[in-house]
């Protein structure tokens, strides 16, 4: 309008904004680790191999028709009755071990998914109720959260699992009670410091509802933190379903995850035949490893303390 | 008052008590304040930290917090009480009917949604407008504040935008509903002197154009002189004196007013020493008895220390609180 010096700074911003939003510079971020962007592009690929999985598998392992118990406990590498080639060898029933493998890791990556997400909204939305509401609620709140971190997640899950019975829905609620209380946590201590900003005091301001400057305001500053300890979360939920199955008490058999894979090949380790237990665990592994060192490498990017 | 009264006051506040109940006791951060603001017109509320002027601008939005809450007093917006109103009717009073603009512009704007879309928020909480129609507001809403390219502002976050850019964005937010009052809480202070004149240059046009009612609350004297039509200058909780601006300026009439004006550098006292209020301001926990600001007042007298001085008009539109008011005399003799 009248003024002059406006202008210029419009111009020196339109370009600075074209070079550096956000998103862009937290890419750049990430990806100077190569130890990062190894772990990232693993992760992506067991992704990919776990859902394309009924598609790229060499065998359907539940279709009773396409196993013989006569190709049990093949080494890696023999040839089956057919004329297969079992390039991972197989299990006790006579399965593809490859194609147990990717089913396998499928149903690990959901329940580890599907519980972290769920364990996310709950969790995330107890935590913010806590640090907008305060007072007594708040201290109800965590210290409930408080009862539940100094229990043993696996002791918690074992419960749990005892009392509801077996299959993927249980197991997914287990994980779920287990690992609300670190997102109500994390996303409370993060939105106690937000909430006392003087954005949160301006929305007021404008006449906005408290869901919506909750939800609309206090979250997304929230999200940073809450990412890392979702990616984190998750790991720790794979793991954990894992120990579940690998004790017995996790998914049924006809489901198979990593973690029963393990299971049902410990009993063959000691006569030689490792590979039953030990390419699940491999995969397993290398899993966690993933997610772990992409969660590590999100904090790092997310934190604004930490310098680089 | 005077023939003014026909024109009925935008915002009426009537002996308004604000206090919080903390452990240490009752802070009387706003103690009996009145004071009236006209449409188009620019109140200057003027006072020292801590004296209550925040927590004024606060009590009309209802936006006191616990452990303080409005004790007693009327706050009339165009005649209809605020003071007593329930959350969901005073929701609709914020930001539609009063706005606020804040200190810090780094502060106020939320860092991770784009500058566009706290805008049309705003609109969107008090009416229903389509898409379009909201961007095309947002848009004006940028341009009138002297934003260039505003299209281009609208995706834009506040990281990227100059401190200055901010606050005209957040003066843009306040005036886009087109309220009846505006209370800017010291809007320009976190800002250099040069934006800080552009600033209020704009802020005062819109003000004219647009018929709203502002009060502008300040440490900053020579800021207010420059921007307010009337100016109320609090102390301890309660305004010692009210007046059209050049009344004030030039004629204070009480000693704090005196005192504060004093102290604000001014041409004609080229290498004097400035003068300064002796002492602190006092602790709003425990008052000193009579008068607040007699333990710092120059012209006490035995009278301040028994009772606090009643609100007396010695003359037409001119109020003060003090039992020996100044005689009209230049302020800066």
């Amino acid at each position: 309008m009248s003024l002059a010096e406006p202008e210029i700074s419009t111009q020196q911003e339109a370009s600075a904004v074209a070079v550096e939003t956000p998103l862009r510079r937290f890419l750049s971020d990430y990806f100077e680790s190569p130890i990062a962007t190894a772990a990232l592009a693993v992760l992506f690929l067991l992704v990919c191999l776990a859902v394309l999985a009924p598609v790229i598998s060499p065998q359907n392992p539940y279709d009773l028709a396409e196993v013989d118990v006569l190709d049990s406990r093949l080494p890696p590498g023999s040839e089956g009755m057919t004329g297969y080639t079992f390039w991972l060898g197989t299990d006790g029933a006579g399965r593809d071990l490859l194609s147990a493998m990717l089913y396998g890791l499928r149903i690990s990556l959901a329940v580890g998914v599907m519980s972290g997400l769920i364990a996310t909204v709950l969790g995330s939305l107890v935590g913010l109720t806590a640090a907008y509401v305060g007072g007594r609620v708040e201290t109800l709140i965590m210290r409930i959260v408080d009862m539940q971190l100094s229990f043993p997640a696996i002791l918690i899950a074992l419960m749990l699992i005892a009392v509801l019975g077996k299959g993927v829905d249980k197991i997914v609620i287990a994980l779920v009670t287990v690992q609300w209380a670190y997102y109500a946590r994390t996303v409370r201590g993060t939105a106690i410091i937000e909430r006392r900003k003087e954005y949160v005091e301006a929305a007021r301001c404008l006449g906005l509802t408290h869901t919506r400057i909750l939800l609309k305001h206090i979250l997304p500053n929230c999200l940073p933190p809450l990412i890392v300890v979702a990616t984190v979360q998750a790991a720790h939920a794979i793991a954990l379903e894992a120990t579940l199955s690998f004790l017995g008490v996790g998914l049924p058999q006809t489901e198979p995850s990593l973690g029963l894979l393990i299971s049902n090949g410990f009993e063959y380790m000691l006569s030689g035949k490792y590979w039953i237990s030990f390419f699940p665990g491999l995969l397993l592994l290398a899993t966690i490893l993933a997610i772990n060192l992409v969660g590590d490498r999100l904090r790092d990017v997310l934190n604004p303390r930490l310098t680089r | 008052m005077s023939g003014r009264e026909a024109l009925s006051p935008t915002l009426e506040v009537a002996d308004l008590r604000t206090h919080f109940f903390t452990k240490a006791g009752i802070v009387r951060a706003v103690d009996g304040v009145s004071f009236e603001v006209r449409a188009g017109e620019v109140l200057g509320l003027v006072g020292e930290s801590g004296c209550g002027k925040t927590v004024t601008g606060f009590s009309i939005l209802g936006l006191v917090d616990p452990p303080g809450r409005v004790v007693s007093g009327s706050i009339r917006l165009k005649g209809q009480e605020l003071n007593g109103l329930d959350e969901a009717a005073l929701r609709k009073v914020r930001g539609n009917r009063i706005a606020m603009i804040f200190q810090d512009p780094m502060m106020t704007l939320n860092p991770v949604l784009k500058i566009g879309t706290q805008i049309m928020e705003a609109v969107r909480a008090h009416r229903h407008v389509t898409r379009a129609a909201v961007r095309e507001l947002a848009c004006n809403a940028l341009a009138r504040v002297g934003i260039a390219a505003p299209e281009k502002r609208l995706e834009a976050y506040p990281h990227e935008l100059s401190g200055g850019m901010r606050q005209r964005v957040a003066i843009a937010i306040a005036f886009i509903n087109k309220p009846d009052l505006i209370i800017a809480d010291e809007p320009t202070t976190a800002l250099d002197v040069t934006i800080q004149a552009q600033i209020l240059y704009e802020a005062q046009k819109l003000c004219r154009e647009t018929g709203t009612a502002m009060i502008w609350i300040t440490h900053d004297l020579a800021v207010v002189s420059a921007l307010a039509d009337r100016i109320a200058v609090m102390y301890a909780g309660r305004i010692v004196e009210q007046g059209a601006t050049s009344d004030i300026i030039t004629r204070p009439l009480h000693p704090y007013t005196q005192g504060l004006l004093g102290s604000v550098p001014s041409a004609n006292r080229r290498g004097a020493r400035l003068a300064q209020i002796p002492g602190l301001p006092p602790s709003l926990l425990a008052p000193p008895p009579g008068c607040s600001f007699q333990p710092r007042c120059p012209k006490a007298v035995a009278e301040c220390e028994l009772a606090a001085p009643p609100v007396t008009e010695p003359m037409v539109g001119r109020q003060v609180r003090c039992f020996r008011p100044l005689v009209a005399e230049p302020a800066a003799s």
